[in-house]
């Protein structure tokens, strides 16, 4: 490239950008790459099975990021342990999450440790087919096309959803799918309540 | 917490070093040849000379001129002479293709993006509506709006605007027109993989990053050729000094790749490695990507449509080192209280505050800049949405800065409040710039003129009033919501309740917002059609050639090819 007489170079220019990246691709995402690598799973974390799996591809399938956030703080921060949503997480709790799912928005309340409020499946199920039968108020959409409607008696293997009977159409059935019950298993994975060692926090 | 504060010194200290060897570098002109590379953008003798090919008269334009005459007269003998007005009007014609599809794609994108955003917004106030098709939850909608929006909408008008600018700015027609033009159809055809992924519910699951990786390929690609384009015409260039436009462009096309293949390099990421990195990647791409392109344009078009050179030249090359190179390091602030590592925070939080250093840079720079001639606004459709523009983009960026404190954060953090200061940002400044430059450039493009003053006007104020309703509104519940939120005395669902009549607020500014994309997409569309009056020719193209006159006389008649 041709210089010019008291002109910066093209090529100086270049090499300057790519040096401030460089710089700061070092700090926020090899130094993080390096310091982080090496975490052992928790003793109590379980790696999660296929089921779950699926259903995790079901909660970043439909956005279920947008809304809840995995990521308790610290109680110095806010009070996220007194409103029942788990300790805070440190590195070693999210080291089978492939891709991460910490979420930045708190529409709906954090579900880091959901399993450990709401053990119940038939919840789960009815409050996906319908939030606002459980929890008036919600902002939470329906998701219906988790379900089949169905009439008749229930056949052998089929998860009969049971709704609160203000909810409930007579002689329908609502049936979850297979996809409802993976991303329920999902949900209910999400279970930090084991120890770990507290690592030292920003000032 | 010991090595936490050591490492706030060491990189505040560092920070500043920088910035103190970059200011010793330029007083000693190591960097360019100084205010004389800020004049590059006029012919010979067009200092004076006003250029606004979107004032939808003649008349209008000529309004323009006497408001500058009056405000901003230099004493010096403006003209641009015939042949300086051909050649103006052969680089312009050189680049119509790739600039045609790109714009005419990002309007396209616009209107769809709009109908998304509104959709979501709808949906979180009546969240039965629309829910028995999974592609139509508002999980799916929400991500197609952003990446409508950020792909769509703002890289295209990005990149027409920034090839439309690169042969003005160089003074050499574009070397391969049709290599960016293919560029730009593979964006084209990326964006629309992408979206179509989200809906059908195959999104990688890291936001801004939603894409999955095998459409990143044509969107690469696209970049990369149009790149080459833009490449090829910097080696031919016959100017002096490259002006600052063609730093932020060329400087964005080089970032815009690093960030892509680092973020997508499948395998390498996981758990909280990979959210420390979603936000690096994700703020860059604001700051290193549509910061850079929306920033160009106003370096151009601001002085370009007042025909005053920028107010300091150097100022504005402070301000572009100092935003590579504290924006880059921003990211972590979005994971404030987070389980990251604290100096990681620290870090970001430190550069977040000194992002001041060059958003002050520009503000003062287009402030002194467009200081007292803001009657022109009322003559130039094109200044109107840049000086409105650039006024958003130094407050969102200061708001930006704030909003990583930790004190301020610990309250916006998670809540609709950063969903507005988003749309300050990519709404408010950047948006606003590439309308106005779209004023500007569509008719050199077309060689024909905007068919009606009106619609722009509807334009203006239907977007202008929108926004204000939706930023306001959904500020103000955003904070409650964080309030709220804090308050282990009140139960969650009271941060929901109380955002209700602002999620509604949202929703009525959404829909003006939305009103004034259609109106500019019917006017688009129109222009696009040759349809509308006929005035004068192409007016704006080719006066008759005036007489040799000072532009202080009052001269009516200036050519602005």
């Amino acid at each position: 490239m041709r210089l010019r007489d008291g002109e910066v170079s093209v090529l100086k220019l270049a090499i300057g950008a790519m040096l401030i990246m460089a710089f700061a691709a070092g700090a926020l995402v090899v130094l993080p790459y390096f310091t982080m690598r090496g975490v052992p799973a928790p003793e109590g974390l379980v790696a999660y099975n296929e089921a779950q799996l699926r259903g995790r591809q079901s909660y970043i399938a439909n956005g279920c990021i947008y809304c809840h956030s995995q990521q308790p703080r610290d109680p110095s921060v806010a009070p996220d342990m007194a409103r029942g949503w788990g300790r805070p997480s440190v590195p070693a709790d999210y080291v089978y999450d492939k891709p991460h799912l910490l979420g930045t928005m708190r529409t709906g309340p954090d579900l880091f440790n959901i399993a450990v409020r709401q053990p119940s499946r038939d919840w789960h199920l009815g409050h996906l087919y319908q939030p606002r039968a459980y929890s008036p108020g919600s902002i939470m959409p329906a998701y219906p096309f988790l379900f089949e409607r169905k009439q008749g008696a229930s056949v052998a293997g089929e998860v009969t959803v049971t709704l609160p009977p203000a909810y409930a159409r007579e002689g329908e059935r609502i049936v979850a799918t297979q996809e409802a019950l993976d991303l329920v298993e999902y949900l209910l994975s999400l279970n930090r309540s084991y120890p770990v060692v507290a690592t030292p926090t920003a000032p | 917490m010991q090595y936490s504060v050591g490492v706030l010194l060491v990189t505040f200290l560092g920070s500043l070093a920088a910035l103190g060897v970059f200011l010793f570098s330029m007083s000693r002109g190591l960097f360019g040849a100084g205010e004389a590379a800020g004049r590059v953008i006029f012919a010979d003798k067009e200092i004076g000379l006003v250029e606004e090919p979107a004032s939808a008269t003649a008349a209008s334009e000529d309004n323009l001129q006497q408001v500058m005459n009056r405000t901003g007269h230099t004493g010096e003998f403006a003209v641009l002479t015939p042949e300086e007005a051909d050649e103006r009007a052969s680089l312009d014609a050189s680049s119509r293709l790739p600039v045609l599809i790109a714009l005419t794609g990002s309007v396209a994108w616009l209107v769809i993006a709009s109908v998304f955003g509104l959709m979501a917004s709808i949906k979180l106030h009546a969240p039965d509506w629309l829910t028995e098709q999974a592609w139509l939850t508002f999980g799916r909608i929400r991500p197609a709006h952003l990446n409508a929006v950020a792909y769509g909408w703002c890289s295209l008008a990005g990149l027409g605007v920034a090839i439309w600018l690169y042969p003005r700015l160089l003074r050499t027609p574009l070397v391969g027109s049709r290599t960016a033009a293919a560029g730009v159809v593979l964006w084209l055809i990326g964006v629309t993989g992408g979206i179509w992924a989200i809906l059908a519910g195959r999104s990688a699951g890291l936001e801004w990053l939603e894409f999955p990786w095998q459409v990143d390929i044509p969107l690469f690609l696209g970049g990369t050729l149009v790149g080459v384009a833009l490449l090829r015409t910097l080696q031919r260039r016959t100017v002096p000094h490259l002006y600052v436009s063609v730093w932020y462009i060329s400087a964005g096309l080089l970032w815009l790749p690093v960030l892509l293949i680092v973020a997508k390099w499948p395998g390498i990421h996981f758990g909280v490695q990979q959210a420390a990195m979603n936000w690096w990647f994700g703020h860059n791409v604001l700051g290193l990507w549509f910061t850079p392109l929306g920033l160009a344009a106003i370096y151009y078009f601001l002085p370009k449509v007042l025909g005053k050179p920028i107010h300091s030249y150097h100022l504005s090359l402070v301000g572009f080192w100092t935003l590579a190179f504290f924006y880059s390091q921003v990211g972590g602030h979005h994971l404030i209280g987070g389980p990251v590592p604290g100096w990681l925070i620290t870090l970001s939080i430190v550069q977040s505050m000194m992002m001041i250093v060059p958003v002050v840079a520009v503000g003062i720079n287009q402030h002194r800049t467009a200081y007292g001639h803001l009657s022109a606004l009322r003559y130039s459709p094109t200044l109107r949405f840049i000086v409105l523009g650039g006024m958003m983009y130094t407050l969102a960026s200061i708001q930006g800065s704030m909003q990583s404190l930790r004190v301020v954060n610990t309250t916006t953090h998670f809540t609709h409040f950063t969903v507005a200061h988003a749309h300050l940002g990519l709404y408010g400044f950047f948006s606003l710039v590439m309308f106005g430059a779209m004023y500007f450039v569509m008719p050199r493009v077309l060689d024909w003129e905007w068919p009606s003053s009106k619609l722009i006007s509807w334009h203006f104020w239907l977007v202008m009033s929108g926004f204000t309703v939706y930023f306001v509104g959904l500020s103000i519940g955003g904070w409650l919501q964080g309030l709220y939120m804090l308050d282990a005395s009140r139960p969650f669902m009271d941060s929901v309740l109380v955002t209700q009549p602002y999620l509604v607020t949202r929703t009525v500014g959404g829909t003006l917002m939305t009103l004034g994309h259609l109106v500019f997409a019917a006017h688009f569309a129109v222009m696009l059609m040759r349809r509308g009056t006929k005035r004068e020719g192409a007016a704006l193209l080719r006066r008759p050639v005036p007489t040799l006159q000072p532009a202080g006389a009052g001269n009516v008649s200036g050519v602005s090819a």
